[in-house]
């Protein structure tokens, strides 16, 4: 009988934090900007500069500790980790080793299998090294610094999941506090959140751990998804030929879906941690840190219960509007705005998440204002538009934030309500359809819509197809 | 009149009482530099057009009333380990021969408000390793007071250049005796302050948690009146500390009456030369006669400082010195082959061998499996020397003790047995691991009439007391100077 494999799943997520100014000085963490423009003597290491720590950093990682049920080391301290490489221009990173700031904590996730919880070693701060950039052409390398010193957080997991879809899940869990304290943007797309995943492999009841790789490179949960199951599939054919896994550390190519070895364990650097003298120990006051705990915004799990409550949705939408701020802000300010609560779930669940799958982007990508999707929803429901109309005309609000209202009216979509005008239509439509007229009256209903579908194209889309169905049963009973 | 037999603060009263100009005062050094440091080396860099251009522009604030402070119009020396914006910044090494910083220092800013005028940076021990200022890769700094003899180190050039009235004032740094053994060794006054007090913004570390600017000078009031300028709170340096009294000229009163001074047995003990002995005892006897209380306790674990501060101070330079790697400034190998060869080759050919032997005594100390065993050992007996301190100066207001075992050395004598000189930071290095404020005035001569000064140290934050004796001492020691001749001929 085949062995039967359980794969075993920890991550380390860096989360890089949306402060205005780098960690150590006043410089700039804004993205792009030419190279080596948003630099100072201290982020480019040169001799003499010395660190300030950014206390807004400290403050977004207590935030982010304690949304996610972790304990606050009220003492915590900065360690150099030392490794020559030029994108390091000290050649040490200014990091967390022996005391971090959080630690033990833990979140919910929940899966097709149901909820779990996945438990948080530690978060620690640190400084994210800056850009190399190698000029094939010119055969050299240039480096730049103006990522040099931007703050990070470093989330490290326990090995708690089992599958790619628990990784997801945490993920999204992860960057759903982060977005909701206002940490980060986490866009995977721009690096603000990247993921290192430690995986093994081991017979199904072993309560031993078989060998890990770290797998590194991967910038979208779809590369997150595919590199866990390519990774889990080439420890298993390994142990399957008799085979060792080596522990290692992995580049993932998801153009290819296949994995790299970058450097082995016996490559591994011995990075010489030690306290920095340079930064004095951090002191967090109980005051502080009560400070930072009433300041958290409403979280998504009690979002979620107000939702249900206070707007009567159903569980399901509430779940799914909640979990991205961005869509559980926009649902907000448009219902703020009159909209009714669960059309505004509905063209949010529905319409927006189709669309944002289409273009492949998520939710955080998403451009258009409440206003215009209230004015949408204002036509529809007085009966301006109808649901063909509104759906062609959020596809043009939801990829270019037009007018919705402006819109219609310059496209002259406006559904006529004008009843003779209807009728007209409806009398011309029964006329030429008098064998479908026969089978309605013969008990066969559904193929009113048929007729309706008629009078629609008639009056190019812009007839009120409720109305049109009612004139139609009426006049055909008649 | 010859400027530089002035003290510092009376060249700059006459300066701003507009008997002499800044000009002259600049000149006078700069042609006192010309003269003598064919032969003693003080100088790395000379900078005569930017001294010269910025006098003027003193001049003028002097006239216009806006510069009035102690040493307004000075020129001053500052150690080439202390930025200097667009002056060459070497550490005294290859691997920084040509690094021009593109900023300031803060105590060099501070000089600079207080209308200073830096004249040109000076020699040392490459990144202040050392004990000689032998291990320059400019050369080696001759003693003043007899040029077969080394200055002492690392802030050899800064005393030299005082000693030999290049200057009248200049800044060191000090890491584990680096202003105090060398001020002994020329017979000039340096002083260590309390660690935090001198901002270490601009100041290129060697072992960052022990490093500290302080003045060097020709007496104490230069000594106080520069610590007054330089000493400051920056928030660019998070280790730097407000203090409640920056007056430190205030400090200055020829009065040590009531004052308890602690003199450690182990201190004087096996080790100490006879000639370096014999003056500073004499000098405590001076004190006790003018009203000090004298007593001779047991600090206790002096066996551990030279031990405990290598470990850490090594530590922090192999993190400190990794940033010089060819890659962004300074010296880059000619030939190589990719990027690990690039920094092997730069770091080999950049670095020299006292440097390197700390390097990878550092690697090691805090390389996994080792870093529980000397690390974190050295860390907890700091911990405890700190202690030692502590309960000294619960009675004591100051302790008195040489800078070094032995007036200075030798040209060439020190780099052959390096344990041998690193033993001879004995006196020094504790009050580094401890952040502890100390002062070295000069209190007399050795048998080969080689300067021998005494030290003071302090508690944290009690500079003014430090001063106050060093200063009552002076005064004492310049008016009756044959009484404290070790050899009892007089002064040459």
């Amino acid at each position: 009988m085949a062995r039967e494999y359980e794969t075993v799943i920890g991550l380390e997520v860096h989360v890089e934090l949306a402060t205005k100014t780098k960690i150590f000085c006043g410089c700039s963490t804004e993205f792009g900007g030419e190279p080596n423009t948003h630099t100072c003597p201290v982020c480019t290491g040169m001799p003499g500069s010395l660190p300030v720590l950014n206390k807004q950093v400290v403050e977004y990682a207590m935030a982010v500790g304690l949304a996610a049920n972790c304990q606050i080391n009220q003492y915590c301290k900065f360690d150099r980790k030392n490794y020559f490489y030029p994108d390091n221009p000290q050649n040490y990173q200014i990091s967390q080793l022996y005391l971090p700031i959080c630690h033990d904590g833990w979140l919910e996730i929940e899966t097709g299998d149901g909820k779990k919880k996945v438990r948080i070693h530690e978060i620690h701060m640190e400084e994210d090294a800056g850009k190399l950039i190698h000029d094939e052409w010119e055969d050299c390398s240039l480096v730049d610094y103006n990522r040099s010193g931007v703050p990070l957080i470093e989330i490290v997991s326990e090995p708690d999941m089992r599958s790619a879809e628990e990784v997801i899940a945490y993920l999204e869990q992860l960057r759903m506090i982060a977005q909701y304290v206002g940490a980060s943007d986490c866009k995977l797309q721009e690096g603000s959140m990247r993921a290192d995943v430690n995986l093994s492999v081991r017979e199904k009841g072993s309560d031993t751990f078989g060998t890990r790789t770290e797998m590194k490179n991967l910038n979208s949960f779809k590369a997150i998804a595919r590199a866990i199951e390519g990774e889990q599939a080439r420890q298993i054919d390994l142990l399957e030929e008799g085979k060792a896994v080596m522990q290692e550390t992995r580049r993932w190519d998801d153009a290819r879906g296949e994995s790299y070895p970058m450097r082995s364990k016996e490559d591994a650097q011995d990075y010489r941690y030690f306290p920095d003298p340079d930064l004095p120990p951090v002191v967090i006051s109980d005051e502080w840190m009560e400070q930072i705990r009433e300041s958290l915004p409403e979280l998504q799990p009690e979002k979620q219960a107000r939702y249900e409550k206070e707007f009567s949705l159903p569980a399901y939408d509430a779940s799914i509007l909640t979990g991205t701020k961005k869509l559980a802000d926009l649902f907000e300010a448009t219902v703020a705005l009159g909209s009714k609560p669960k059309k505004v779930s509905n063209w949010l669940m529905v319409e927006t998440l189709r669309l944002l799958k289409e273009h492949g982007q998520e939710p955080e990508q998403i451009r258009f204002s409440p206003e215009h999707l209230a004015g949408l929803i204002a036509m529809t429901e007085d009966g301006s538009i109808n649901s063909t109309v509104a759906k062609e005309v959020f596809e043009k609000v939801f990829e270019e934030d037009i007018d919705p209202e402006a819109y219609v009216t310059e496209h002259g979509l406006k559904t006529v309500n004008d009843a003779g005008a209807l009728e007209e239509v409806v009398k011309k439509v029964l006329e030429s359809n008098p064998k479908v007229v026969e089978e309605y009256r013969g008990g066969k209903e559904k193929v009113l819509g048929f007729l309706v579908g008629q009078v629609m194209k008639e009056m190019k889309g812009k007839a009120n197809p409720a109305m049109a169905g009612e004139l139609l049963k009426k006049l055909i009973l008649e | 009149m010859d400027l530089m037999k002035l003290t510092a603060v009376q060249l700059s009263d006459k300066i701003k009482a507009g008997e002499l100009s800044v000009e002259e005062a600049v000149k006078a050094s700069l042609d006192a530099v010309r003269e003598k440091d064919k032969t003693i080396n003080a100088f790395i860099t000379v900078d005569e057009e930017g001294a010269l251009k910025r006098a003027a522009e003193v001049q003028k604030r002097i006239e216009s009333g806006e510069l009035s402070g102690p040493l307004a119009g000075v020129p001053v020396a500052v150690k080439d380990n202390i930025c200097t914006r667009g002056l060459k910044t070497t550490c005294a090494s290859k691997i920084l021969y040509n690094f021009v910083p593109t900023y300031d220092a803060q105590a060099v800013e501070n000089l600079e408000k207080a209308g200073m005028v830096i004249v040109g940076k000076t020699n040392m021990d490459e990144f202040a390793m050392g004990s000689t200022t032998e291990t320059s890769f400019f050369g080696v700094t001759r003693n003043p007071a007899n040029p077969e003899h080394v200055p002492g180190g690392s802030s050899g050039g800064s005393c030299a250049a005082v000693a030999a009235g290049e200057v009248l004032c200049a800044l060191g740094s000090d890491t584990g005796g680096s202003i105090r053994q060398p001020s002994s060794f020329c017979g000039v006054t340096g002083m260590k302050p309390t660690y935090g007090a001198v901002s270490r913004y601009g100041l290129i570390a060697y072992g960052s948690s022990l490093d500290q600017i302080g003045p060097v000078a020709g007496n104490v009031t230069d000594c106080a009146a520069l610590l007054q300028v330089i000493a400051s709170h920056d928030k660019k340096d998070s280790t730097s500390v407000e203090l409640e009294d920056y007056d430190f000229l205030g400090a200055l009163q020829e009065d040590v009456s009531g004052m308890k001074i602690g003199i450690p047995r182990e201190y004087f003990g096996e080790g100490l030369d006879a000639g370096v002995k014999a003056p500073i005892l004499k000098a405590a006897d001076i004190l006790a006669s003018h009203g000090a209380v004298v007593e001779e306790f047991d600090l206790g674990m002096l066996d551990y400082a030279i031990p405990a501060y290598y470990v850490i101070a090594s530590a922090e330079a192999s993190s400190n010195l990794e940033r010089f790697d060819g890659v962004k400034y300074g010296y880059r190998a000619e030939d190589y082959e990719g990027l690990h060869d690039m920094y092997k080759k730069s770091r080999s050919e950049g670095f020299g061998p006292e440097v390197k032997r700390r390097i990878m005594l550092g690697s090691f100390v805090l390389s996994s499996g080792y870093y529980d065993a000397y690390y974190l050992k050295a860390l907890r007996t700091k911990a405890l020397i700190k202690q030692a301190f502590d309960k000294a100066f619960a009675s004591y207001d100051m302790i008195l003790a040489p800078a070094a075992p032995t007036a200075a050395p030798r040209l060439g004598e020190s780099l052959s047995d390096p344990i041998q000189m690193y033993l001879g930071d004995i006196y020094t290095v504790s009050a580094n691991l401890a952040g502890l404020p100390g002062i070295t005035v000069p209190c007399g001569k050795d048998a080969k009439g080689l300067p021998v000064g005494m030290q003071l140290l302090g508690d944290c934050f009690s500079e003014k007391k430090l001063l106050r004796a060093a200063y009552t001492w002076e005064r004492l020691y310049n008016s009756d100077r044959q009484d404290v001749q070790a050899d009892g001929k007089g002064e040459a």
